[in-house]
């Protein structure tokens, strides 16, 4: 199971890059492996500012339903393309490069003091180990 | 506290062939082995083999077996023959079901009940506790092993291990006989897929034997183990119950929509009350149903009709892999149960139109 270096993460199992005060969020390869198959990813967040934590969508696989969660508060500024249903419509992204193509959203940070708190790939490896 | 789950005889397989396991029932089950949807398929077009194994099974027999199963079951058993095998439910005195089974009459006064995995401690005390027939009762579970070999060619890949002729069982009937060198295997024609296929009870001391030689047939038949989602969602698109979603503790047979099962032929736990219930017409009944806009149904969603108002609630759900299409199971009130009828599923925040439809929601070809 991959977990690339220059990524941050949570517990909730989200990578999050960020490049000047952007940051790109996903799920990690250990959680859409744990997902199986994804059909659906809904996010109807896009323009809303939200908190750290609060629900920013939800990603169905076939077996279950999993909420995502904020890991930085901000405004989510992009929802990706490809995931989005009435575009490409190809959640199954997520699966094949959760850690690229399958990127979920774009979020312009609110509160950089926040991203001390997350995760390196050390820390998130002995998470999941 | 450590919760310590149990393995079956066949959890070194499993986690060789690189099972992702999960618990279930108490036991450490496979939940797939490779995808969901590729498992699926492989059922629907070729082959799958379940370890299902889990599930408990007793021996009922003597003078008073018939007596206590008739006591117990909804079916009628007097009308079972030798080698056949029927679908029934154990009603208890509330209006709900202890449990759903399924009966094998091995002798002339000699039955195999097959019963849920969660239930079996249950199932066990309430049987017994019925049992003022003098019937002798014996607990299998725990030394009996079950693979479920399901698909449109599992005849013909399982025909290269026995002498057995397998085209000749008839659905809902089994026969004893020798399968990959083991003797006095079960080999039932029954499933929880609606792809048709067998069921091989087996002991645990053979199950590994009987797996890999599945395993090891030459032939060109694409065969594939099939974890317990594929398991979900094959028998979600038949329309098939599962114990603790769609039927428990507090649904009747009626409501469940199994009077099919539910026979007044005889004198069983709350007949009377099930009778007056079926005459009377339940207040809320299962139903099927399709999403028309894309969306998952999941358990406990409400149903909602075209007003908005709740008239119900989702107990299965899934995406149907064969339709591409979110596929559920709902206790809605009466009379919006119909066939056909519009209705909505809350989800999240959405309320997204389906239509109520009989199941199966995926119409298969006999062979």
């Amino acid at each position: 199971m991959a977990t690339p270096d220059n990524l941050k993460y949570t517990k909730e199992h989200e990578w999050i890059s960020i490049t000047d005060g952007i940051a790109t969020i996903g799920i990690t390869d250990h959680a859409q492996s744990e997902l199986g198959e994804i059909v659906y990813v809904e996010i109807e967040t896009v323009g809303e500012e939200i908190e750290k934590d609060e629900v920013f969508g939800t990603v169905e696989a076939v077996k279950t339903t999993s909420d995502l969660f904020m890991p930085l508060s901000g405004k989510v500024l992009e929802f990706n393309p490809d995931l989005d249903e009435s575009e490409g419509d190809n959640p199954g992204l997520i699966n094949e490069d959760p850690y690229g193509e399958g990127w979920i959203i774009k979020v312009e940070i609110s509160n950089e003091d926040e991203i001390a708190e997350l995760l390196s790939a050390e820390d998130y490896e002995n998470l999941i180990s | 506290m450590e919760i310590v789950l149990k393995k079956t005889a066949l959890y070194d397989k499993h986690v060789a062939m690189g099972a992702k396991m999960v618990s279930f029932a108490g036991y450490d089950m496979p939940v797939r082995y490779t995808t969901l949807i590729e498992e699926h398929m492989c059922v629907r077009e070729s082959v799958g083999v379940f370890d299902v194994s889990h599930m408990g099974e007793f021996y009922v027999s003597g003078d008073g077996a018939l007596g206590l199963l008739q006591r117990i079951s909804s079916n009628d058993v007097s009308k079972l023959e030798i080698n056949g095998a029927m679908y029934s439910c154990m009603p208890n005195h509330t209006g709900g079901i202890i449990d759903d089974l399924i009966i094998y009459r091995l002798a002339d006064a000699e039955y195999m009940l097959v019963v849920n995995a969660s239930n079996i401690e249950k199932d066990w005390e309430w049987i017994n506790s019925h049992n003022t027939m003098g019937a002798i009762m014996a607990d299998h579970s725990e030394q009996m092993s079950l693979l479920a070999v399901q698909g449109p060619k599992a005849a013909a890949l399982l025909s290269k291990l026995t002498d057995v002729d397998l085209s000749a069982i008839e659905y809902y009937h089994f026969e004893k006989g020798r399968i990959a060198g083991i003797d006095d295997v079960i080999i039932s024609a029954t499933g929880y897929t609606g792809s048709g296929g067998f069921e091989l009870y087996v002991d645990n001391k053979d199950a590994a034997k009987l797996w890999d030689a599945i395993f090891s047939v030459e032939s060109d038949i694409e065969v594939l183990p099939a974890g317990l989602g594929a398991r979900d969602t094959l028998r979600l698109e038949m329309g098939y119950c599962l114990y603790g979603n769609d039927i428990d503790d507090t649904t009747s047979p009626i409501e469940a929509g199994l009077s099919w099962i539910t026979k007044f032929t005889h004198d069983f736990v709350n007949a009377d009350g099930l009778k007056e219930q079926k005459e009377k017409g339940p207040l809320r009944r299962l139903v099927g149903f399709i999403m028309e806009e894309k969306g998952i149904p999941r358990s406990g969603y409400e149903v909602l009709d075209a007003d908005n108002n709740v008239i119900g609630k989702v107990t299965s759900g899934t995406q149907s892999p064969m339709l591409g299409k979110g596929v559920g199971l709902a206790y809605v009130d009466v009379p919006h149960h119909k066939n056909g009828t519009p209705i909505k599923i809350q989800i999240r925040k959405k309320t997204l139109p389906a239509t109520i439809a009989r199941p199966p929601f995926v119409q298969l070809t006999k062979l």
